[in-house]
């Protein structure tokens, strides 16, 4: 068989995606070049789980990790009932036309730039925050909880409704016709068959609540200190990166947000990789 | 006991439902009442005639507009970066990519879609380090490497919205081309690009508002607070989404923050409605396809 012979264009659609799959191995090797001279000098756990205290030389990304975690856990917990119940309603619970218009403001949320959420939470929630703790700023993890719940509920709505209405007819009709109410056909039909997408929904939520700045970088306060309590202010992994314009170029600070960067990188990838495995287990079991 | 709770469901579901968009309109509204008196001509042009600031005869000092123009040029040149690689690389995952490669790809591609936007800038810092030590070059942050950032940003949205739009044609049409002799490329760009158009230019469209809305990229590549209107893609600039969080911090009286919230509910006009002129397009042309 001869081979194929392939024309110019034919190559640069080859050349585009090998372009885009080697810049996601670029930026990986990038992170982790600028970050070498740390990783070396210390031992990874210790950089890991040890405080930040540059007066000491001491650059651990502890108290950052476990804020972005706190931060990304609680807002999974209020983001996710939440989010279940919006999509029980657009699935089966709400009239035909109201479903429609509630699907439709849910993708137009999913728009909604996080800074103007910030933004708008910054003078709105941080006052009341600030009385309801009584004392600090009022910028606080619970402060940007909520708001970072708002930014992630759409995706998860959105990625349960499809996973909702992907079940089988051939079991929801039957639900129908044994008389099951749609609450009933919701809970013990429905649900069961669609575990393996809410809980894809949940991952991908929790991915983007680590993933984002601006809520945590706005909203969070920003102070270095472990959190003891969710009502502290402290600062996230990704608030951490944002703020490096602040570190000399040549510093160790400035080598720890790459460490930080790097951390959040293996995280997302991990996470994505855990959602595909997950979801080709899912498609492979029907 | 399971009645009871079958009974509570729904309600709950409701009280969910009621609480989200409540939250939504309550934070909507609330920039409303803070913005909506500041957005006028001035909110734009400060005191320059709106004319003048256009043509760019005169600089604008106290308005947004050249905010608004920074936005512009991040999207246009972000967007003619990222177009063509993220629709060639589409259509190469579509139509060439097979096996184990694609597997690869699928995965690559993935994770770039699932990497914090902060990281993206991170990584824009850091090339425009490297070029600055390796070829001794005065080689700062500026608007190329924000754009450069954004259309990596983009690209896996790009390149998975293409190769989805070209997978979803139509068997029946997909072969009917090869069967009458068309070549594999004739294939793509007589049959099925045409065919896949509004999956993808909705695609892109939401590309084109992930660029407009992203603070965290632009904020470590170049975005500053006052730069006036961009003149060359090696200087840095204003940007909308930056200048919304610059004046969080830094405001220094009521009638900038007001100017601020002018700003936040302009960058929300501009992304939601990218975001229904997307979904617009996608079932408007669904539909005339559909019902011609």
């Amino acid at each position: 068989m001869m081979g194929r012979t392939y024309s110019v264009s034919e190559h640069l659609f080859l050349a585009a995606a090998v372009f885009g799959g080697l810049l996601t191995v670029a930026v990986f090797c990038f992170l982790f070049l600028f970050g070498l001279p740390l990783l070396q000098s210390g031992q990874l756990t210790n950089l890991l789980f040890s405080p930040w205290e540059p007066a000491k030389g001491v650059f651990g990304i502890y108290p950052m990790l476990k804020t972005s975690l706190l931060l990304a856990v609680l807002c999974v917990v209020i983001a996710f009932p939440v989010s279940l119940g919006c999509s029980f309603i657009i699935t089966s619970l709400a009239p035909v036309p109201l479903r429609r218009v509630l699907l439709l403001v849910i993708r137009v949320m999913s728009g909604v730039p996080t800074v103007v959420y910030s933004f708008a939470a910054l003078f709105l929630l941080v006052p009341l925050m600030r009385n309801l703790i009584g004392q600090g700023t009022g910028m606080s993890i619970i402060t940007a909880a909520p708001v970072l719940a708002l930014v992630i509920a759409p995706t998860m709505i959105l990625f349960f409704v499809n996973s909702f209405t992907r079940v089988s007819s051939a079991y929801t009709l039957a639900t129908d016709a044994l008389g099951g109410s749609e609450t009933q056909k919701l809970i013990y039909v429905i649900l069961p068959q669609a575990w393996p997408g809410v809980i894809n929904g949940v991952l991908l939520g929790f991915g983007r609540a680590m993933g984002d700045t601006m809520v945590s970088l706005m909203l969070a306060g920003n102070s270095i200190g472990v959190p003891e309590s969710v009502t502290e202010s402290a600062r996230t992994l990704t608030a951490h990166i944002a703020l490096v314009m602040a570190f000399d170029f040549d510093s160790l600070e400035f080598k720890s947000v790459f460490v930080c960067g790097l951390f959040l990188y293996i995280l997302t990838a991990a996470l994505m990789l855990l959602f595909r495995m997950s979801t080709a287990y899912s498609s492979g079991k029907k | 006991m399971r009645r009871f709770f079958e009974g509570f469901i729904p309600i709950l579901s409701w009280f969910a439902g009621l609480l989200l968009i409540s939250a939504l309109l309550f934070l909507v509204a609330y920039l409303v009442y803070r913005g909506g008196s500041s957005l006028n001509l001035k909110l734009i042009f400060g005191e320059t005639a709106a004319l003048d600031a256009l043509l760019l005869k005169r600089q604008v000092f106290d308005g947004i507009f050249p905010a608004i123009a920074g936005t512009l040029f991040l999207i246009i040149g972000s967007m003619f970066i990222a177009i063509p690689v993220g629709v060639a690389g589409g259509i190469y995952m579509a139509e060439y990519c097979s096996g184990k490669v694609k597997t690869v790809f699928n995965l690559l591609f993935d994770i770039l879609a699932g990497v914090p936007s902060i990281i993206i800038g991170l990584a824009g810092l850091l090339l425009t380090i490297f070029l600055n030590r390796h070829f001794q070059g005065q080689m700062a942050t500026c608007l190329l490497v924000s754009c450069l950032s954004l259309a990596l940003l983009v690209l896996p949205y790009l390149i998975r919205t293409t190769q989805t739009a070209l997978e979803t044609v139509d068997p029946a049409i997909r072969k009917t081309a090869p069967v009458l002799g068309a070549s594999r490329l004739q294939n793509i760009t007589l049959v099925l690009l045409p065919n896949a158009t509004s999956d993808i230019i909705s695609g892109i469209i939401l590309a084109t508002g992930r660029c407009a809305e992203d603070t965290a990229v632009i904020m470590l590549t170049g975005a500053v607070a006052t730069a006036g209107i961009p003149h060359s893609l090696f200087g840095q600039y204003e940007a909308l989404p930056f200048y919304i969080y610059y004046i969080s911090s830094q405001y220094s009286g009521p009638d900038e923050l007001t100017q601020g919230f002018g700003a936040a509910i302009i960058l929300l006009i501009l992304c939601t409605g990218l975001l229904i002129s997307a979904l617009w397009i996608q079932r408007r042309l669904t539909t005339l396809l559909l019902y011609r």
